[in-house]
């Protein structure tokens, strides 16, 4: 069995699978109740069926310029995927899309409502500036005064 | 590899004619948006699957031209999504189509019949001052205007 025939099995499973992801992909964003779970339905056959189907695709063409641009395809869809199903989820939670009795957890809710705590303080106040050491420069005139010692 | 592609072009046109009946249903815009990217997804496995069967390098660039466009059109309807009331989520019926714009053209003559309220004096408008009900009639010449505003 030449290397070209190996190619062309491996390049049939690869598409199978893709197609079965497609396929679905269609019977989950039908069945599915609400806006999160059918975008997850949906993503599957958008990145892995997609690498999937490309790369069965390049298996069979076999040919440079024709594979670098399908690398390139699963590079950009690799990169906007996420972009735009982050988008999409955080449009359908600001519409009420999102049925709060099917989330397992709801981070988002108790971030967007709770108010931002005060930043805390890094440095203890009255510590930041330590003691004068003999060796120091002299102060000068644009100097901060230094703290009083604590107690 | 004929009866894969067979097998596979039977999977992916299931695949996108469920979706499209999500896309028909689905009571959101953001679902439909959903459903149409599944459909954008399928139509690329479909053109990838014609590239393998025939050995055909020369339609790649659809495929990198249907992978930006979709991107471009899902986050667009994202960005503009709004909520959208209940009655808003059905198709509405001839019926009710025509009794709405029974009800517009109504109001549009009970606005056109009503006197216009805040009539100013001939001087003010001869400044320049141009009221909202005079808006359509600016090509009108001034001097009948303020004839017959008296």
């Amino acid at each position: 069995m030449s290397w070209t025939a190996v190619a062309d099995v491996v390049s049939a499973v690869c598409l199978l699978a893709g197609a079965f992801l497609a396929f679905a992909a269609g019977v989950g964003v039908l069945r599915f109740p609400d806006l999160l779970s059918r975008m997850h339905a949906g993503t599957k056959p958008q990145t892995l069926g997609l690498i999937l189907v490309l790369a069965g695709l390049a298996l069979r063409l076999r040919s440079g310029s024709a594979v670098w641009s399908l690398a390139f395809v699963v590079l950009f869809q690799l990169l906007t995927a996420p972009a735009a199903a982050h988008l999409v989820g955080r449009a359908g939670y600001r519409t009420g899309q999102v049925r709060k009795d099917l989330l397992v957890a709801d981070e988002l809710t108790p971030e967007l409502t709770m108010p931002p705590e005060p930043p805390e303080p890094r440095v203890p106040p009255g510590r930041h500036r330590r003691p004068a050491w003999p060796g120091d420069r002299p102060a000068l005139p644009g100097d901060r005064p230094a703290p009083p010692p604590p107690d | 590899m004929t009866a894969v592609v067979i097998v596979c072009g039977a999977l992916i046109a299931v695949g996108a004619v469920l979706a499209i009946v999500r896309a028909e249903l689905g009571p959101s815009m953001l679902d439909r948006t959903v459903a149409l990217d599944i459909v954008v997804t399928c139509l690329v496995t479909a053109v990838a699957l014609y590239a393998a069967q025939e050995r055909r390098a020369d339609v790649v660039p659809i495929l990198v031209a249907l992978s930006l466009v979709g991107f471009v059109g899902s986050v667009t309807i994202a960005r503009f999504a709004a909520v959208e009331p209940e009655d808003a989520r059905r198709l509405r019926t001839r019926e009710e189509v025509a009794a709405e714009e029974a009800a517009r053209l109504a109001a549009e003559l009970a606005l056109l019949d009503e006197p216009p309220a805040g009539e100013e004096g001939p001087e003010a408008r001869a400044e320049g001052e141009v009221d909202d009900e005079a808006v359509p009639l600016a090509d009108a010449p001034p001097a009948g205007e303020e004839g017959a505003a008296p």
